[in-house]
């Protein structure tokens, strides 16, 4: 996007005039980059569709009596036995990849969204503590960071599954753990500045508690890097536990994400039904990249550098 | 700088300690390793034999301290798939690792290098624009699906790639390679490809940096002024500075290159570490579950330990912080 910020321009004379809020400030600077905003827009979509999947897809596909064995992997655009016509083909179950998508998106958002909240909790809290007691603290956690940032993430997300098994609840564990580090580092980072800001000695004369200055005062200044990081850790989150499900150490197969529907598909790929593991896959990479895009965007607008 | 060396050295045994101590409990006392290394059909005795003759009966922290012992003898138990050492096994398929590693790190500076001059060079040119939106998309596509696409149109449609396995390979130094084989190295090709997508990505856009703010350098402009050919700027003058960074970061991605080339190998069912760890995984074989973590962890310690003395080195503050 262009670094220079138009100014609003003027209201017409029949509208009262629209004051200047910083939160539509903020909604027109994010406007300007269409690629952005349909980011968001189908990011929005997508997130309706996982939210509404079990009202809205053509079919269950986890309840066995909707099944047909003899619908099995059909091809994209075939009618089904029961003249119910699969879009996107079957799988080998005769399940609608369609609805198994919808679903698929459900387990995947929600294991994306839920990891990279926990983990925004968890390092945050971290992170300005780190910032606001300095010395021996300062330097524990900022090690534990260091040690944490220095192994790739699906090492240690590997190392964590092996150990704990499998099951949704052990995926975001691992996702925690991995993550955290970044919120904690990005935390940090601006609450060291912050923290020497005179709104912050006021508070500390006024004698309020530490957790209050550390919640109240210290946090909302550090929110903007914090959401631009958040963002992005969503879309790594999930390609993370699509991955690990792939290699089959993510999701138990009563909960297949997108990555184990790709997986599932993996076996057919070679006789050249491609379907089972093609949609999986472009529903995927279409959430992975809207989300970045607005990420993306979300950083040009939150950055105080690129301000006039 | 000796006592900085010294200290970090130190750090770096401890980091060592700490891990080992995290995949011992992990491995050992989350799982029952009684279940596991003796066979159902046992009766009571033989059990309460195979348990001494084990250590199993020993306090957690005695067992940790003949884990340790051994660990440092190399002997990181059997695996009971293969019924080898479990370390042989995972040193054997190492070199497989190794050159698929290697080979897309040689991929990355190959394809990226041009890609990123040009669009520092022409940022404006749409050709460039596309560099950039691709770049883009090789950070967010999952690895893993790339790798199935590839095999689905190289292999599956087109039929000009082999789609698994690692092909023809010569003995070297008492390894196997494939890359020194036309028919090994039609095998490498795609999951070479596949592992170095990301780092192509990455390379694209440090260069790209790197020529954007090295052209504004006053040492360019003379150059220009004294009217050199612009192809010897770009390629004397301003490539030569730019690749040693862009080398650098390269480097360092070799760790996790490995790491990542546990998905690739996954996909291209290419033997080797990475391969292996997931199949031992997925079959609870925990001697070579141990033995890769702890091979990983000392080829990470020892990767960030290089990086940070070369660091010292080459800047001075570093050295003199902790004075």
């Amino acid at each position: 996007m262009s670094t220079t910020t138009l100014p609003a321009a003027p209201a017409a004379p029949a509208v009262p005039p629209k004051v200047e809020t910083p939160f539509r400030r903020f909604v027109s600077e994010f406007a300007e980059s269409k690629i952005a905003l349909g980011g968001l827009i189908v990011f929005t979509l997508i997130a309706l569709i996982a939210i509404f999947a079990p009202w809205i897809s053509p079919q269950n596909p986890y309840d066995l009596a909707q099944l047909d064995i003899m619908d099995g992997r059909m091809e994209p655009g075939t009618v089904g036995g029961d003249g119910f016509t699969f879009w996107l083909g079957t799988d080998d179950q005769g399940r609608d990849m369609l609805s198994g998508i919808m679903y698929g998106l459900r387990i995947s958002l929600t294991v994306g969204a839920g990891s990279a909240l926990i983990a925004c909790l968890v390092g945050a809290s971290l992170g300005l503590l780190a910032a606001y007691a300095g010395g021996k603290t300062d330097s524990a956690i900022m090690r534990l960071v260091d040690l944490q940032l220095s192994f790739p993430a699906i090492l240690a997300a590997l190392m964590i599954l092996a150990f704990l098994g499998k099951s949704v609840t052990n995926v975001v564990i691992a996702l925690v753990i991995v993550e955290w580090a970044y919120y904690a580092r990005t935390v940090r980072g601006t609450a060291l500045v912050e923290r020497r800001r005179e709104y912050i000695e006021a508070a500390q004369c006024l004698a309020l508690p530490t957790r209050r200055i550390l919640f109240r005062h210290l946090l909302p200044n550090c929110l903007p890097p914090l959401i631009v990081v958040g963002t992005m850790q969503v879309a790594r989150a999930i390609a993370l536990e699509a991955t690990l499900s792939f290699l089959g150490l993510g999701v138990p197969i009563t909960e297949p994400s997108l990555g184990l529907l790709i997986a599932n598909g993996y076996e057919y790929m070679l006789s050249g039904k491609y379907w089972i593991s093609f949609y999986p896959g472009i529903a995927l990479l279409i959430t992975i990249v809207s989300i970045n895009l607005v990420g993306d965007q979300l950083r040009d607008v939150l950055n105080p550098r690129l301000k006039k | 700088m000796s006592v900085y060396l010294l200290r970090r050295l130190i750090q770096a045994l401890g980091v060592v300690l700490v891990m080992s101590l995290i995949v011992f409990i992990g491995v050992f006392a989350i799982g029952d390793p009684v279940e596991i290394l003796i066979s159902p059909d046992a009766d009571q005795i033989e059990r309460e034999r195979a348990i001494v003759a084990l250590g199993l009966d020993k306090p957690l922290w005695l067992q940790y301290l003949s884990f340790l012992g051994n660990a440092l003898r190399g002997d990181l138990g059997r695996s009971f798939v293969f019924n080898e050492p479990a370390l042989q096994l995972i040193l054997n398929r190492m070199p497989a690792t190794l050159e698929l590693a290697f080979g897309a790190m040689f991929l990355a500076l190959l394809v990226g290098l041009p890609l990123g001059l040009y669009a520092g060079l022409k940022p404006n040119s749409p050709v460039s624009k596309g560099i950039m939106a691709g770049s883009i998309l090789g950070f967010s596509l999952p690895t893993f699906w790339v790798g199935l696409m590839l095999i689905m149109v190289f292999a599956v449609q087109l039929g000009w790639l082999p789609s698994t396995g690692r092909g023809e390979t010569r003995e070297i130094l008492g390894m196997r390679w494939s890359f020194l084989t036309r028919d090994g190295l039609a095998h490498m090709a795609m999951p070479a490809l596949n592992l170095a997508l990301f780092k192509i990505s990455l390379v694209i856009r440090l260069t790209r940096a790197g020529v954007r703010e090295t052209m504004l350098m006053d040492y360019v402009k003379f150059a220009r002024a004294k009217g050199l050919s612009p192809a010897r700027v770009t390629f004397v003058h301003v490539f030569k500075n730019i690749l040693i960074p862009v080398v650098t970061v390269v480097g360092l991605e070799l760790g996790s290159t490995i790491a990542f080339s546990v998905v690739t190998e996954s996909v291209f069912a290419w033997p080797g570490m990475g391969k292996l760890i997931i199949d031992s995984i997925n079959v609870l074989d925990r001697p070579v579950i141990v033995a890769y973590l702890m091979i990983i962890v000392l080829m990470f310690i020892t990767i960030n330990l290089v990086v940070d003395l070369t660091y010292s080195v080459l800047d001075p503050r570093v050295r003199l912080e902790g004075k």
